[in-house]
C-alpha cells in the first residue's frame, strides 16, 4: 500500500490537512453529544405512563352562580358522560396526571413524628379512576362508590380512611416491605389504611424527581372547580370533545366548562421543553454534517484541481484509474480517522465540561461509537466525487505543459 | 481605495461562484443557528424595565421551616413568596414610595349582554400602586385609589382583552362588570403592555402573558376568592378552608416596593427586620432573620429564569459556530492559495504585502457580510421554529437593533477571524515562483 507516499504529500501541505482533521473533530465532538442529548430528551418523553393517555379527554368545570351545587352538578356531569355514547368510563378528579399541575403532600409509613417522609402527588378520585385512566392494580382493590366522600361531607378536609398509592410510593413508604393493609401518615397524624397498589402511574410535573410516587383518595374536590376524567373508546376521542363541551355547557348554566382537551395534547404541553431540545439538538446535528460534508467535497474538488497536472503524470507512468482514486480515498480516511482521534478526547472534553458546569449526564459510548461510524461514512461519501473526477483526468495533461 | 478593494473582492468570489456559496453558508449557518439561541438567552436576560428596575425591590421573608431551607439548592435564600399576613403586615409600613401586595386568582365574568357566554379569566388581585410602580399605560381611566386598597372596594382595572370583550373596546370607565355573583366598577382600562419576562410573578411561568383582570388585593383578605397561583406550605397543620389557608404559614403572595434611595433602602431593610423581630417574639421566623430584597434584574438571577437547559444549548451553539468556522477557514486558504498566480503578478507589479492583505481582509470581509445576511434570515426561521414549539413564547423572539447588531458583529468577526490566516499565509507567498510559469 502507498500510505507513506501520501503521508508524506499530507505533511508537505499540513494546513490543509490539518484542518480538515481539525473540522472532523469539532463535527464528532459536537454531533456526539448533542445526539445523546437528543436521545435522553426522546427517552424521557416516551416513559411508559402507565394510563391510557391516548383515548383520555379532561374536562374542567368552574361553578360560579349563586344556585351552583357542587355536589349536584358532579353527580348530573358523571351521569351524563357515562351514558355518552363512545365514552369507556368517566370519574371526577382533583387534578388531569402529567399536565404540570397539581399538589404534593409528604407522608410516612410509620406514625413515629420524626419518621422520614417522601413527597407524592395525590389526587382526590372516585371509584371508576382506574378504569378510567386504564392503570392496572399490583395488588388489593379499588375504592367502593360508598366509600367516596361527598364535597358536603362534614369530613371532607380529613383524611379518608383509605388510600390507593403506586407501587414506587409503597417502596419508598415502607421500604420494599409488603405495603398492603398497612397505614399512610400525613404530617398532622392523620392516617388512611393502603387498600389498592397499582403498578404503575405518573403524577403532575413531568421532571419532577418522584414523578411515580402517586396516592389517590376516595372523596371529591371543594367546589366550585371540578375536572372530569373521560376515557373514549380507540378512535372516538376527537369527535367526543366537542360533544363533551356542548353537553355539559348546555346541561348546567351555573357553571363554566373551562376547556375539554386530550391528555395527548396536555402531556405534549407538559414536555414541550424536552421536544424542544431534542429537535433543536437534532437540527444542529444534520445541519452541521452537511455543512462538514460539502466543506470536505469543496476542499477535495479544489485539490483535485489543483494537482491535475500531477494525477496526469501519475497517469501517464502506468497508474491506472482505481489507483488514483485510492489515493484519495486513502489520503481522505487518514485526516478523517486522525480528526476522529482528536475528536473523541474533543467529545469526552465536552461531555466532562458541560456535565460539571450544569449537571448533565455522562455519556453512553455507544452513542461515540456510532458517530465515529458516521463520520467515516460521511468522509468517504464526500470524497467519493471529486476523487471519481480526478480519476478522469487524461495522462495527456501531463504532456501538454511540461 | 476601499471600493477599488471590494471592486477586487466581488470579481474574485463571483469567479468561484461554488466555493464562494459554500464559505457563505458555513458561516451563515453557524451565525444562524448560534443567533437563533443566543436570541432567546438575550431575551430572557434582558431587563424587563430599565427606566427603574434598580428601584424595584421584589420583598421577601424567611418564614419558612426551621429544619430545613426553602430552596434546598439556595439554601442562602428566603422563600420566594410571603404568607397572607405577613403581606398583610407589611402593607402597613410608610417607607417605600410605593408597594404593592399581589396574587393570583380565577374569576368568572358574567357578562350583562346575555348573547356573550360567561368565561372565565386569570385576575392580578394587587394594590393602587401596582400601575405606576410599574409604568403600566392607560387608554382611560387611571388605577383606584387608596382608599379602594383600604376598604376592599369592588373596583376594577379591566385589560384590553376583556374591555373589547365586554365593551367593544370603548371607554368603559364608570360602568359595572359582573365577577361571579358580585358587581365590581371600572375604574380604568390598561393598554397593551406585556414584559418580555413577567418579572412581578415568575412562580407560574417566567413567560407568561399578564393578566387581563386587576382588583384590589385586600378582597381576598375579606372574602373567599379562587387563588390561581403557586402555593407552598411547610408547616403541619390543619387547614380547613379558605380563611384557614389565610392565617397558615403557607406562602402564594408576591410582594414589590419601590424605594428610590440607598438610605430608603436601608431604612426599609430595618423596618422588616423589626418586624421579623416582633414576629420571632411571637414564635414565628425561627430561622435566622434573613430578609431580602433583590432589584428585578438580581430577582430574575435568583428565579434562574435562564435555565441550565438554555444554557446547555448556547454552548453547544458556540461550538457549532466553531466546526463551522473552521470548515470556512479551510475554504478561504484553498481559495487564496489558487490566486498565487494573481498575487505574485500584483506583488511583481508593486502591490505592498499590506495592500494584499487589506485587499484580501476585504474580501473575507464581504464573505461575513454575506454571512450575516444569511445568518439573519436563517435565525429568523429557527426562531419561529422554536416558538411553534413551545407556548408563550411569542414575546422572546421579536428582533431589536442590538441582535441585529450582535449577527452582523459576529459574522463579520467570525470570517475576518476564518480569514486572518489565509490572508497571511496569501502574503506571504514568494511572487518569483509565480511568476516563472505564467
Amino acid at each position: 500500500m502507498e500510505f507513506r507516499p501520501i503521508l508524506s504529500a499530507m505533511l508537505r501541505n499540513k494546513t490543509g490537512s490539518v484542518l480538515v482533521a481539525l473540522q472532523i473533530a469539532l463535527t464528532l465532538s459536537i454531533v456526539v453529544n448533542c445526539m445523546f442529548m437528543a436521545k435522553q430528551r426522546i427517552d424521557h418523553v416516551n416513559r411508559p405512563s402507565g394510563m391510557d393517555t391516548d383515548n383520555i379527554i379532561a374536562v374542567s368545570s368552574l361553578g360560579f352562580g349563586a344556585d351552583y351545587n357542587h355536589d349536584r352538578t358532579i353527580d348530573n356531569d358523571l351521569r351524563l358522560l357515562r351514558e355518552m355514547p363512545g365514552v369507556v368510563a368517566a370519574s371526577h378528579s382533583s387534578g388531569v396526571p402529567m399536565n404540570g399541575s397539581g399538589s404534593a403532600d409528604g407522608f410516612a409509613g410509620s406514625p413515629d413524628e420524626d419518621a422520614s417522609r417522601t413527597s407524592a402527588n395525590y389526587y382526590h378520585v372516585d371509584e371508576q379512576m382506574l378504569d378510567t385512566l386504564g392503570t392496572k392494580l399490583a395488588a388489593g382493590r379499588m375504592f367502593r362508590d360508598v366509600e367516596i366522600r361527598r364535597a358536603d361531607d362534614e369530613l371532607l378536609r380529613r383524611m379518608p380512611p383509605q388510600v390507593v398509592i403506586t407501587q414506587a410510593l409503597a417502596d419508598k413508604l415502607f421500604d420494599g416491605e409488603p405495603a398492603l393493609g398497612k397505614r399512610m401518615y400525613n404530617g398532622l397524624g392523620e392516617s388512611a389504611e393502603v387498600v389498592g397498589i397499582l403498578e404503575h402511574m405518573y403524577g403532575a410535573w413531568v421532571s419532577w424527581s418522584d414523578f411515580d410516587q402517586v396516592a389517590m383518595f376516595p372523596q371529591r374536590t371543594e367546589g366550585p372547580h371540578i375536572r372530569y376524567i373521560v376515557r373514549a373508546e380507540p378512535g372516538k376521542r376527537d369527535e367526543l370533545i366537542p360533544l363533551i363541551e356542548k353537553a355539559l355547557a348546555d346541561s348546567d348554566r351555573t357553571r363554566l366548562i373551562r376547556g375539554v382537551s386530550s391528555m395527548e395534547e396536555s402531556t405534549r404541553q407538559s414536555y414541550e421543553s424536552d421536544y424542544a431540545i431534542a429537535v433543536t439538538l437534532s437540527v444542529a446535528v444534520i445541519l452541521l454534517l452537511g455543512v462538514t460534508g460539502l466543506g470536505i467535497v469543496g476542499l477535495a474538488s479544489f485539490t483535485v484541481r489543483q494537482r491535475t497536472k500531477q494525477i496526469g503524470t501519475r497517469r501517464a507512468i502506468g497508474a491506472r484509474k482505481r489507483d488514483i482514486i485510492r489515493y484519495f480515498l486513502i489520503e481522505n480516511w487518514l485526516m478523517t480517522t486522525i480528526g476522529i482521534v482528536l475528536g473523541t478526547v474533543l467529545t469526552v472534553a465536552i461531555n466532562y465540561s458541560l456535565a460539571s458546569a450544569f449537571d448533565t449526564d455522562q455519556l453512553n459510548y455507544a452513542f461515540l461509537l456510532a458517530g465515529m461510524f458516521m463520520l467515516w461514512l460521511l468522509g468517504f461519501l464526500a470524497v467519493a466525487e471529486p476523487a471519481r473526477r480526478a480519476a478522469q483526468v487524461s495522462p495527456a495533461i501531463a504532456t501538454r505543459t511540461v | 481605495m476601499f471600493l477599488y478593494n471590494l471592486r477586487l473582492a466581488r470579481m474574485s468570489l463571483m469567479k468561484q461562484p461554488l466555493l464562494t456559496t459554500l464559505m457563505v453558508s458555513a458561516i451563515g449557518i453557524g451565525v444562524g443557528a448560534c443567533m437563533t439561541i443566543l436570541t432567546f438567552v438575550y431575551v430572557l436576560s434582558s431587563d424587563p424595565i430599565p427606566e427603574k428596575s434598580d428601584e424595584l425591590f421584589a420583598v421577601r421573608l424567611d418564614s419558612w421551616n426551621p429544619e430545613q431551607p426553602y430552596d434546598d439548592d439556595k439554601p442562602e435564600e428566603a422563600p420566594w413568596q410571603l404568607t397572607h399576613p405577613d403581606a398583610m403586615a407589611l402593607l402597613e409600613s410608610e417607607v417605600p414610595t410605593r408597594h404593592a401586595a399581589m396574587r393570583k386568582a380565577v374569576y368568572t365574568v358574567v357578562p350583562d349582554n346575555p348573547e356573550v357566554a360567561p368565561f372565565s379569566n386569570i385576575a392580578r388581585m394587587t394594590g393602587g400602586d401596582f400601575f405606576e410602580m410599574f409604568q403600566v399605560p392607560f387608554v382611560y381611566g387611571s388605577s383606584w385609589g387608596p382608599s379602594a386598597d383600604e376598604n376592599a372596594e369592588n373596583v376594577v382595572v379591566l385589560g384590553h382583552e376583556t374591555n373589547d370583550k365586554l365593551f367593544g373596546g370603548a371607554n368603559s370607565v364608570g360602568k359595572t362588570v359582573t365577577f361571579g355573583t358580585e358587581v365590581f366598577t371600572v375604574v380604568g382600562v390598561i393598554d397593551d403592555w406585556q414584559p418580555h419576562v413577567l418579572f412581578y410573578d415568575m412562580n407560574n411561568g417566567e413567560t407568561n402573558p399578564v393578566e387581563d383582570i386587576f382588583m384590589p388585593f385586600t378582597i381576598s383578605d375579606r372574602r373567599e376568592i379562587a387563588g390561581a397561583g403557586n402555593t407552598n406550605c411547610w408547616k403541619d397543620e390543619q387547614i380547613d378552608g379558605y380563611f384557614d389557608l389565610l392565617q397558615s404559614e403557607c406562602v402564594y403572595v408576591q410582594f414589590w416596593a419601590e424605594l428610590n434611595s440607598p438610605e430608603q433602602k436601608a431604612e426599609y431593610q430595618r423596618w422588616l427586620d423589626e418586624y421579623t423581630e416582633g414576629q420571632k417574639a411571637l414564635g414565628r421566623f425561627e430561622r435566622p432573620t434573613n430578609n431580602r430584597l433583590s432589584t428585578v434584574t438580581e430577582w430574575m438571577k435568583v428565579q434562574d429564569v435562564v435555565e441550565d437547559e438554555v444554557l446547555v444549548v448556547m454552548s453547544i451553539g458556540f461550538l457549532f459556530l466553531t466546526a463551522c468556522l473552521v470548515n470556512t477557514i479551510g475554504l478561504i486558504l484553498a481559495r487564496f492559495i489558487a490566486k498565487g498566480p494573481i498575487i505574485g503578478l500584483r506583488r511583481a507589479l508593486g502591490a505592498s504585502k499590506g495592500a494584499i492583505f487589506k485587499q484580501h481582509l476585504v474580501e473575507v470581509g464581504l464573505v461575513g457580510v454575506a454571512g450575516g445576511v444569511l445568518g439573519l434570515i436563517l435565525s429568523r426561521l429557527g426562531i419561529m421554529g422554536v416558538q411553534r414549539m413551545l407556548s408563550d413564547s411569542d414575546n422572546l423572539g421579536a428582533l431589536n437593533l442590538d441582535l441585529l447588531l450582535i449577527t452582523f458583529g459576529i459574522a463579520v468577526i467570525s470570517a475576518i477571524v476564518a480569514g486572518l490566516y489565509p490572508t497571511w499565509r496569501v502574503c506571504q507567498l514568494p511572487p518569483a515562483g509565480y511568476l516563472k510559469t505564467q
